[in-house]
């Protein structure tokens, strides 16, 4: 690959002082999409102290094991998202393109198996606010739980189809030899976001299956 | 130190400069990605918003002319007042300092060639246009009625348009987002050597502080926006007691966000006074560090006051009081910042220019506007004056007072800079008096309507009133006199106007050491810096020489 100019954008001096702007600017930008969730689970958190019956019984309705695979799929494309940076630092951009690739399968099965889930709520009237039509739950809890119920993880699987998006474009960039070992910072962004989307589904799992 | 202001060179125009290099054209705007022309493209369109907000401001002082229905229907008015709010808030107040200002400066006071991410910049002012343009669409339909606070449950079952006007405002706040984003950025990693955190000048500090609060608080208000137009667009009830949510929540999460955001507003205009008061007073800052680190101080008690729009809430006694107490602590911060510029002031050579009117302008209301503050602080008070005219005339003298100035005190300190033409001094002193007390005439009588209980947002009002109200207006109609004088003067400068020459305030700030209009890429070679900035008492630091020889004769 060329040298380090071919990569270097034309304010920065120099590619180090451009490398750690991007990754500053990353950090930054995960903080806001952290923020964006936190607002959702500090209504979550206030709703549940408010009917804490009705969320515990809504919970129960859930099917744990879809939850539960979800996780592991999840967690695991974090990782073959992790071993393709790997690759990236090597410099091997077809090793990068296949690893995403596989990240992308992973994160189609989690969409997949969240469906399947909303299938069901659907089928059961389990739906937010006015909509609701389950008499699993008695009182305004139910509507509640599933109006932040589908907000949260819909919001996240926004994030899951965007992380996807990010993933097919590096990934298809790598493999056609994009990037270098010496300049890869793309590749680790991407990572980073999807490491985000994952820990995001690590905090959502608990508090809405589990607790 | 040489307290004498005579330009000692014939002002020259930069030829190769931002405005025509690399091309002039219409394309080339559109997709630069300079820092100063999407400063000077944010400039424009908040001015434009400017002007339609205060087209608004006036329609509603003509309204409140006459204790009943004067030219408009109360609902017309009820729309009136939020499109006011929402225009002037999220269209010109929140980014017309930091992104337009900011964006121009930020990089020539660090010595940097851009912004850390110029792309990110220039999608910032897109997105800004999205929102502006979905918030107009949204106005247009027949606009929203809830008052820019979006308060449910009536925000969630009101039959105007409030979907648009939320989202727009949801846009809004991701260019916010990615400007703050990316000023975190530029400052930690594009300072030119030398330039240590004690020597960055102090707009830039201030504009970091503002930064800091966008990203954290902006995000919180995209949620609870979207939240409120998902309830009133699908009724999901999360906010809608009749379905167990809780419309006060709602007030939390606005309040969080909104409540940082009035620094986000008037933190830039303390970052403009911070060098306008060295510049005219011709003295570095009394106090560097602790102007600088109260602007962090203000970014970060200021997420833990909110609760004090919410007294009347139902919220604890108990709560109310902690809220009370640490609103106050923003007082302290702001304090220690006008104890420092008047002390910078003292023995200092003050030049009575335009942008030093509006200091001593901003001043006034800062310090005005600030201790109604600190009594509205106080929960027993506050009961008294919540939701009255007191509460208008209190936020106006910080949000338009203080920020108004800051802005007006730029335009005036900077266009030789950013135009490289001047403004008519003359005229620009005409307008400073007229603004100022054009402002003070028409909220003067609003804190005097409130403390006797007028209420806001209210169409009509009992004939006791009346007086006062003209007033307001009378001075509403000077104010908006002398705002277009300002329009006009620039308008016609930025043509007709003498040339400015690189340095015609004979300023130390950094960014005066670029030509004038600055080049594309601001410094031919990356300059390195030695002191801090505007220290005068330095013998002769980057002074330009004297075009024509001193006169031989001694006396």
């Amino acid at each position: 690959m060329p040298a380090n100019t071919t990569y270097l954008a034309h304010h920065f001096e120099s590619l180090e002082k451009q490398t750690y702007a991007a990754r500053l600017g990353m950090w930054l930008f995960l903080a806001t999409e952290v923020l964006l969730f936190t607002a959702l689970f500090a209504g979550y958190g206030v709703y549940r102290y408010l009917y804490p019956e009705a969320f515990r019984e809504a919970s129960r309705g859930l099917e744990t094991w879809i939850g539960f695979v979800n996780t592991l799929v999840l967690v695991t494309s974090s990782f073959t998202v992790a071993m393709g940076l790997e690759r990236a630092t090597r410099g091997d951009g077809r090793g990068t393109r296949l690893l995403f690739g596989l990240s992308i399968l992973l994160a189609l099965a989690f969409l997949g198996l969240k469906a399947v889930e909303y299938t069901h709520h659907f089928h059961a009237g389990e739906l937010p606010g006015r909509y609701y039509a389950s008499d699993a739950v008695q009182g305004p809890g139910g509507p509640i739980f599933f109006a932040l119920y589908f907000l949260i993880t819909g919001l996240h699987a926004i994030h899951v189809v965007i992380g996807m998006t990010v993933l097919a474009v590096i990934g298809w960039r790598a493999g056609r030899g994009a990037y270098a070992a010496e300049y890869h910072v793309p590749v680790e962004l991407g990572a980073l976001y999807w490491h985000l989307v994952d820990l995001i589904w690590i905090f959502v799992f608990p508090l809405i299956y589990l607790v | 130190m040489n307290p004498s202001l005579a330009r000692s060179e014939v002002p020259v125009w930069n030829p190769r400069n931002y405005l025509n290099s690399p091309e002039t054209g219409l394309r080339s705007w559109l997709l630069t990605q300079d820092h100063k022309r999407i400063g000077v493209m944010f400039l424009v369109a908040t001015t434009i918003a400017f002007a339609i907000g205060g087209i608004f401001a006036l329609l509603i002082r003509i309204e409140l002319l006459t204790p009943g229905p004067t030219i408009m229907s109360a609902q017309t008015y009820n729309r009136m007042f939020t499109l006011h709010g929402v225009v002037m808030i999220f269209l010109f107040m929140i980014p017309a300092i930091p992104s337009g200002f900011g964006n121009f400066l930020v990089p020539l006071m660090i010595g940097a060639k851009d912004v850390a991410f110029p792309r990110l910049n220039l999608l910032s002012f897109y997105v800004y246009l999205a929102g502006a343009v979905i918030a107009l669409f949204g106005m247009v339909q027949g606009g929203a009625d809830t008052g820019w606070t979006f308060y449910t449950p009536y925000s969630t079952t009101t039959i105007t348009k409030v979907v648009p006007v939320l989202l727009g405002a949801f846009i809004l706040g991701f260019s916010s987002i990615l400007t703050g984003l990316n000023f975190i950025v530029t400052t930690h990693t594009m300072r030119a050597p030398g330039l240590t955190w004690t020597r960055l000048p102090l707009f830039v500090w201030s504009i970091y502080a503002t930064s800091v609060i966008q990203i954290l608080a902006t995000p919180v208000l995209g949620m609870s926006l979207l939240l409120v137009a998902v309830e009133h667009a699908f009724g999901w009830g999360i906010f809608d007691p009749a379905r167990g949510g809780d419309p006060v929540l709602f007030q939390h999460f606005f309040w969080f966000y909104s409540h940082p955001a009035v620094y986000i507003m008037v933190l830039p205009a303390m970052a403009v006074i911070s060098e306008v008061v060295c510049a005219f007073s011709r003295k570095n800052i009394f106090g560097y560090k602790a102007v600088a680190y109260s602007s962090l101080g203000i970014a970060f008690v200021g997420f833990f006051t909110w609760g004090h729009h919410m007294f009347v809430s139902g919220q604890s006694a108990f709560n109310g009081g902690v809220f009370g107490v640490l609103s106050m602590f923003v007082g302290i911060f702001t304090a220690i910042k006008v104890f420092n510029w008047t002390a910078t002031l003292y023995k200092g050579s003050i030049l009575f220019a335009t942008p030093f009117a509006y200091f001593v302008g901003f001043l006034f209301f800062l310090v005005f506007g600030g201790m109604t503050g600190i009594a509205l602080a106080t929960v027993s008070l506050d009961v008294h004056w919540h939701d009255t005219y007191f509460i208008v005339a209190h936020f106006h003298f910080i949000m338009v007072g203080a920020t108004l100035m800051a802005f007006l005190a730029a335009l005036h300190y900077w266009f030789p800079k950013i135009a490289g033409k001047r403004l008519p001094e003359g005229w620009g002193l005409v307008a400073a008096v007229m603004i100022i007390l054009g402002f003070n005439f028409t909220f003067i009588p609003q804190f005097l309507l409130g403390n006797e209980g007028m209420p806001r947002r209210y169409f009509s009002y009992p004939e006791k009133f009346w007086p006062l109200n003209v007033a307001s207006t009378a001075g509403a109609s000077v104010l908006a006199m002398g705002l277009v004088i300002v329009l006009v003067y620039t308008l016609v400068a930025l043509k007709w106007g003498p040339v400015a020459g690189a340095n015609p305030w004979n300023s130390r700030g950094f960014e005066w050491n670029t030509p004038s209009p600055p080049p594309p890429e601001n410094y031919e070679t990356t300059p390195v810096y030695t002191h801090g900035p505007h220290e005068y008492d330095l013998p002769g630091v980057e002074t330009p020489p004297a075009a024509t020889p001193e006169p031989k004769h001694a006396s």
